[in-house]
């Protein structure tokens, strides 16, 4: 009985690997989105927005399934176009971080958005005025100040995107969930199974959530607190 | 791409049907949650300790934790208990735990009513100071106070928030795809896929449904903020 408890721990460190790496990519994608967003060239602007829109109007699960199935047989339609003898399985893991970081890739795009446009113009024209390049100044000005404005959102897409990952397990991935409908099909007692892996998540949001205050607390130093 | 199968009545008979179940999950799941988030946030503001407590405990968890699991342990997992499996044969309330449209609905009823009851409480805790005074003055008891004055001003101002949150249902519906027994839009795709081996066609059909009924959703919570938050945007000249 105890070995089904291991395996599903198992499994969490697989959750953890997968929401990280997702992380990773939605960050990437969400800085990539917000810069296209607030740069002045309609295209960059409208093919950002027809992401973060699309994305943010479909179901997690539909996307999912859609590149993973979908993915597969694109792939092998190319490589056959390409005259390649084609035998291609798609990793569920990298289906699933792609998918996942794509996903919040639009959601962080509107959270960074909305943090650089919190930022003072001040402050970005200071550092120009300084001779600042525009990287410059976007490492060593907007980035830091960035943080502050950003984690509020940033906490929320977080732990969404935790419990998404659960969503992997149905492209067979084998993360927790995967593993716990295992464990309760083989001993027909899912209950404590489904209850056992319910508990990890909340632990795992529970810790995400007192480190990001602790990051948020580091952050908000230099602000004053009103008591309304 | 290969559409013509989306020209047979068959195919589109499938995603009609699986429209309709999702559609029905959605605003019963509404409903239902709605009316339970609105009791929890009366817990989460109450002056008992204990009920907002409780209330607490219970909204960390559901939305501390994947929908997925939830509704596994309510579709399988309550099965196993055994004090279930004794009344579901006649005893009526738990008879309906062998439907999986029940099991689903009530997943995300219970779902849907952690996350409106925080936005809920929120907005009830927002209300500014002065107004329930007035309240006070004009003598009211403190039911009369909420009835009156603390829910037609907080239910409005979770308008915007609560919008997301409908959106944000829709497409959690789309779990109900992963128990068996049950056709919502998603699994009206993924019998097409598998059917016909079209995945991409099949769940970007699905995908653009979706599309159209988040659309739809948004623009019908932007008439809504528009009649009922009329009263807080600023005036025009």
């Amino acid at each position: 009985m105890s070995g089904y408890y291991l395996s599903i721990l198992e499994g969490a460190a697989l959750t953890v690997a997968v929401s990280l790496a997702s992380l990773v990519v939605a960050v990437a994608l969400g800085l990539l989105g917000a810069a296209a967003k607030l740069s002045r060239r309609p295209v960059l602007v409208g093919s950002a927005t027809v992401y973060t829109t699309l994305i943010r109007g479909v179901p997690e699960l539909v996307l999912m399934l859609l590149v993973f199935y979908g993915g597969t047989i694109g792939l092998i339609h190319l490589l056959e176009s390409l005259g390649l003898n084609a035998d291609v399985d798609i990793n569920p893991f990298t289906a699933g971080v792609l998918t996942i970081g794509f996903i919040y890739g639009a959601y962080m795009t509107e959270t960074f958005r909305g943090a650089i446009l919190s930022i003072p113009k001040g402050q970005m024209e200071a550092a120009w005025a300084f001779g600042m390049s525009r990287p410059q100044t976007f490492w060593r000005i907007t980035l830091p100040q960035m943080v502050r404005y950003a984690l509020p959102g940033f906490t929320n897409n977080w732990l969404v995107l935790i419990k998404t990952t659960a969503l992997v397990s149905l492209i067979g991935l084998h993360e927790m969930t995967y593993r716990a409908k295992q464990a309760s099909a083989a001993t027909r007692e899912p209950f404590v199974f489904f209850l056992f892996a319910a508990a990890l998540f909340l632990a795992y949001t529970s810790v995400s959530l007192w480190l990001l205050r602790k990051v948020n607390a580091r952050y908000s130093l230099g602000t004053k607190k009103v008591q309304l | 791409m290969n559409w013509e199968v989306f020209a047979d009545p068959a195919t589109l008979s499938l995603y009609w049907e699986g429209l309709l179940t999702t559609l029905g999950l959605l605003l019963s799941s509404l409903v239902v949650g709605g009316l339970l988030a609105l009791l929890l946030a009366l817990a989460l503001t109450s002056q008992v300790p204990m009920l907002r407590w409780a209330a607490g405990a219970y909204t960390y968890c559901i939305r501390g934790t994947p929908l997925l699991i939830q509704v596994y342990l309510i579709y399988y997992g309550l099965a196993q208990l055994e004090w279930i499996q004794a009344r579901w044969d006649d005893i009526w309330p738990w008879t309906m735990f062998k439907d999986a449209f029940f099991c689903a609905l009530l997943a995300f009823a219970m779902n849907n009513a952690g996350y409106t009851a925080e936005m809920l409480a929120g907005a009830i805790r927002e209300t500014s100071a002065g107004e329930i005074e007035a309240a006070q003055a004009m003598g009211m008891g403190r039911w009369q106070r909420l009835r009156r004055i603390v829910l037609p001003s907080a239910l409005r101002r979770t308008l915007p928030a609560y919008s997301n949150e409908v959106v944000m249902m829709l497409h959690s519906t789309s779990l109900a795809s992963t128990v068996p027994a049950m056709l919502d839009l998603t699994a009206a795709a993924s019998r097409i896929y598998s059917d016909f081996y079209l995945p991409f066609e099949a769940y970007l059909f699905a995908a653009a449904i979706y599309l159209c009924i988040t659309f739809t959703l948004v623009g019908t919570f932007k008439l809504l903020e528009k009649r009922y938050l009329a009263y807080l945007a600023p005036r025009r000249h």
